[in-house]
């Protein structure tokens, strides 16, 4: 028997009720709602079932069983920075409060609230190097957002009207590019080198009076530091355009190097991963960005301000770009961002980047010998290898090495991507990982390599404990199924 | 060791030898003019602090704020305070929803999954249009999302969106549509504050826009929306709120194309404006242009029924700058909540909550305006809120202040003079008469009769 019991859709386990288990008894006079609503009102119950609280409880459970998640094992994930989520984060979101407060409360109501936000901003000032930040932006793509608007606004201020391209590199996330095309911009793309990094003869043939701006990360996705990334930054400035720092990577280098300090106007946050918000499946997120003192005109409104000992939303900002959302920002993930910045200290953030490269240095060192590395240069909090060797000699692709990593009790890594290495296996431990977890999962890398070699059948069949294996995802695509 | 890092550095320095590789080295690959140089920092501290100085510093912030279960608050405009059952909470507290990724393997994603798929289909139930994604943001990105998507279909760059929407959903429209380079036309509400009055030229207008219940509360009239659209080749978008949803007329059975809203109303905690959630619905027709995550339907490879994310194509990881937009982040914890509540309340809880919020508004609106101090702005009928003015001689500013020395938040003051009052299943009869109480005497006690 499976340990995983069949879960029928929710709909399926209607019983009846009447009226609301949780509401008190209505104890005011109910009005003719048709005659009330006239034209507009709709008769009878709504098409949802009615279910018993324990079957809805055990339905739920019994699906979450069927998930992995960060609180069973290593969830090395590249580029997604999967790490612990500290359980008092949790409560300290949660507390009344903070989650009872509205956000159209007038700012003397909500004194803490504002207080929390003033702070964390000066926090994340401190460790990206710049001046101000939003929390407008809900999650890391909407930030990106954030970031080229801001350019965009500066643009527009000065009447430069002509800069319509935006550059990246080849090896960036999809988000930059489709952030780019929705501000409006054309986007034109620059090559890595044969070490990973930009490639400056392409950036210089690149660089042109209608170039808005550059969006970089650095680490890159190949987990490579760009060592020319002043001349990269001064390059673009010359030419007239902006710097974006991309901040899906900047759990590598807290405390250790600055977005501004290497040329950036701009950067983004996310806060589910450098700053270990608990990512829930999918968000929420959150993802402030921070500016220099050239771009701050231009943030979205309101910014967190204070006047004498009273904290306030400004929302009187004429040179803003606008906004991106409703309310102040996603505030209650942000108050886990900041139990988790006052827990480290800037030692601890120094630390925390410290760990992280230092345990995705270990797995590379250990796993080099069995798995093709494509770039042989240090990396950083993470790294790229192939299957390059497995697929030559037994056909095994990356998709059946990970999938036989499930076997061995892990999550798989982020796999096909940067696009810019075919079979790309991309590896993220994070510094939450013990040396012990670390060698569990290159000793599974390591014997799935050997498997691979002597019995590629055991990765082709793989996964085989799971509720599922290898779904149809072509049938699901052509004829979609999307709701029952 | 330091916070939640499971290693000193000792024991890393240690690792990193028995490969061969020094801890003091680990970094040289950031050259010496980009290493952070910083001696003090502004506000960061040093040291980090422990757990219990956290816990203490935060709850101190927590107590300067006065919040919504102290005091009774009459706030609305876009999120509502209803009930969230308890089980709620603890359920998705459960690590293997709170702290699992977007669910890219499917094999051991089987949860969220069929969680995202659950929540599309209620969605789809609640708005009566076939299609449904995984979430979006809040819905003011939602409904710049709606708009662009609109532009993609038809192929035109002009927009007509109602002034009856929320006003940051309105600037939120208008920042992606300037970004994007599409002109936004604002339509006026008529004197009953809702959106009859519509452009007629044909084939110039992506779509039209509205929200019911609108900023002011008012239920809007879907079908003259979508007769208005359609005549010109527009699309019919509205935002619609969804607890509404439960005792008005469907989005999808009036003939809309795109419906999206801010689903924070089903049970989410108010949080200071976030995290919420955006839902998004729409016609077949539009299901592979439609932004954001989408799970569907399939089966493994021996046949049994599973979930996966679907419909890549549209999607910024692969289609890149052509992607139908960028959001990757679906809100997934919270819609997943919203889909345990609409489990838990079940269709006669939700339409239960829907009438008393209803009712119940309704109640306090007709003890307010029978006092003469106030009178309704659009005679209407609204849903749970209502926009009503003030006489002159009344400071609401002053009677909300006054308000606050009794325990009470007041509505939310719009334009100087008049107040928008918020009103859920959560207020008692006896709260709602106090309210109007004290509403009442602190109008005489300013002279204003």
């Amino acid at each position: 028997m499976s340990r995983y019991k069949d879960t029928p859709l929710i709909f399926e386990l209607a019983t009846c009720h009447e009226g609301s288990r949780y509401i008190r008894p209505l104890d005011v006079p109910k009005p003719d709602f048709a005659e009330w609503f006239g034209d507009a009102y709709r008769e009878g119950k709504p098409n949802i079932p009615d279910v018993d609280e324990v079957s809805v409880v055990r339905h739920f459970t019994n699906l979450s069983a069927k998930n992995y998640h960060v609180e069973v094992g290593t969830y090395p994930l590249g580029s997604c920075t999967m790490k612990y989520n500290p359980k008092v984060n949790e409560d300290m979101a949660a507390l009344t409060g903070f989650a009872a407060t509205h956000p159209m409360q007038p700012d003397e109501t909500v004194q803490g609230n504002l207080e929390m936000l003033y702070h964390l901003e000066k926090l994340l000032n401190d460790v990206t190097g710049m001046t101000a930040h939003t929390f407008q932006p809900a999650a890391g793509a909407h930030g990106e957002f954030a970031g080229i608007l801001l350019i965009k606004a500066y643009h527009e201020d000065r009447g430069d009207m002509k800069r319509d391209t935006i550059i990246v590199p080849d090896a960036a996330h999809g988000t930059n590019p489709a952030t780019a095309a929705m501000a409006g911009y054309k986007v034109r793309e620059v090559k890595s080198n044969e070490y990973g990094t930009v490639d400056l003869e392409s950036l210089e043939a690149a660089l042109g009076d209608d170039v808005a701006g550059l969006m970089l990360t650095n680490p890159n996705t190949l987990g490579l530091y760009d060592g020319n990334i002043e001349k990269i930054t001064s390059m673009i400035h010359e030419c007239g355009g902006l710097c974006y720092y991309d901040g899906a990577n900047m759990n590598a280098i807290m405390m250790h190097a600055r977005p501004g300090d290497m040329g950036f106007d701009c950067v983004h946050w996310n806060v589910h991963k450098t700053l270990s918000t608990p990512h829930g499946g999918g968000g929420p997120g959150a993802g402030p960005v921070g500016c220099n003192k050239l771009l701050e005109p231009y943030l979205p409104r309101p910014i967190v301000a204070k006047k004498d000992d009273m904290y306030y939303l400004d929302y009187d900002r004429p040179k803003s770009f606008g906004m991106i959302r409703s309310f102040v920002g996603t505030f209650g993930v942000l108050v886990r961002t900041y139990a988790y910045m006052l827990t480290n200290g800037a030692e601890g953030l120094y630390e925390v980047s410290e760990g992280a490269v230092a345990n995705s240095t270990y797995l590379r060192e250990r796993l080099k010998d069995y798995y093709h590395i494509p770039y042989d240069t240090p990396s950083m909090h993470e790294f790229v290898m192939t299957s390059e060797w497995q697929k030559k000699e037994s056909g095994c692709n990356t998709l059946d090495i990970v999938k036989r990593l499930i076997d061995y009790g892990f999550h798989p890594p982020t796999v096909y991507f940067p696009l810019v290495v075919s079979e790309a296996i991309m590896i993220e431990p994070t510094e939450t990982e013990t040396w012990r977890d670390l060698d569990a999962l290159a000793d599974a890398f390591i014997k799935i390599a050997e498997e691979a070699k002597e019995d590629p059948e055991l990765l082709k069949g793989a996964p085989r404990y799971t509720p599922i294996a290898r779904p149809d995802e072509t049938a699901a695509a052509r004829d979609p199924i999307l709701a029952g | 060791m330091i916070g939640y890092l499971p290693m000193g550095r000792e024991e890393r320095r240690r690792m990193l030898a028995s490969v061969g590789v020094d801890l003091d080295k680990l970094f040289d690959m950031i050259p010496e003019c980009d290493r952070c140089m910083v001696d003090e920092y502004e506000a960061l501290p040093d040291k980090g602090m422990k757990e219990m100085e956290v816990v203490e510093h935060v709850q101190a912030l927590a107590d300067k704020n006065l919040n919504t279960v102290k005091y009774d608050c009459y706030l609305g405009a876009g999120y509502y305070d209803h009930y969230q059952p308890s089980a709620v909470k603890h359920i998705i507290n459960r690590s293997e929803f709170l702290t699992s990724y977007t669910p890219y393997q499917a094999e051991i994603s089987q949860g969220t999954l069929q969680a995202y798929f659950e929540w599309q289909s209620y969605i789809t139930r609640l708005t009566g249009l076939p299609i449904a994604n995984a979430g979006l943001y809040d819905a003011a990105s939602g409904a710049a999302e709606a708009v662009l998507l609109a532009c993609r279909d038809k192929r035109r760059y002009k927009v007509f969106v109602s002034g009856g929407i929320h006003p940051e959903t309105l600037e939120t429209v208008q920042t992606y549509c300037h970004a994007a380079g599409i002109e936004v036309v604002i339509g006026d509400v008529d004197e009953n504050g809702q959106q009859t009055v519509y452009p007629d030229k044909k084939n110039e207008f992506a779509c039209f826009m509205i929200q019911s219940p609108n900023y002011f509360g008012i239920v809007e009239d879907l079908d003259l929306l979508v007769a208005k659209a359609h005549a010109v080749n527009a699309l019919a978008v509205v935002s619609a709120d969804p607890v509404s949803l439960a005792m008005l007329k469907r989005p999808g059975d009036a003939g809309v194309d795109v419906a999206i809203g801010e689903a924070q109303s089903l049970g989410i905690p108010t949080s200071y404006g976030g995290p919420g959630i955006g839902y998004m619905a729409v016609t077949k027709k539009l299901m592979r242009k439609m932004p954001g995550r989408i799970c569907g339907q399939t089966v493994d490879r021996d046949g049994k029924t599973c979930y996966v994310l679907t419909i890549q194509a549209r999607e910024q990881h692969i289609r890149r700058e052509r992607a139908t937009s960028n959001i990757c982040t679906s809100q997934a914890l919270i819609a997943t909540a919203a889909t345990i509540w609409l489990a838990l309340q079940g269709g006669s809880g939700l339409l239960d909550v829907a009438e008393q919020s209803a009712a119940k508004a309704i109640y306090l609106e007709k003890k307010l305006t029978a006092s003469g101090y106030f009178k309704l702005v659009y005679d209407k009928p609204y849903f749970r809120e209502f926009l009503i003015e003030a006489k002159d001689g009344v400071d609401l500013e002053k009677l909300n202040k006054a308000l606050l020395e009794e325990n009470i938040i007041g509505g939310l003051i719009v334009d100087g003079n008049k107040l928008l009052i918020a009103v859920t299943e959560k207020k008692t009869k006896d709260q709602l008469d106090r309210y109007a109480e004290a509403m009442l005497r602190l109008c005489d006690a300013q002279g204003g009769k």
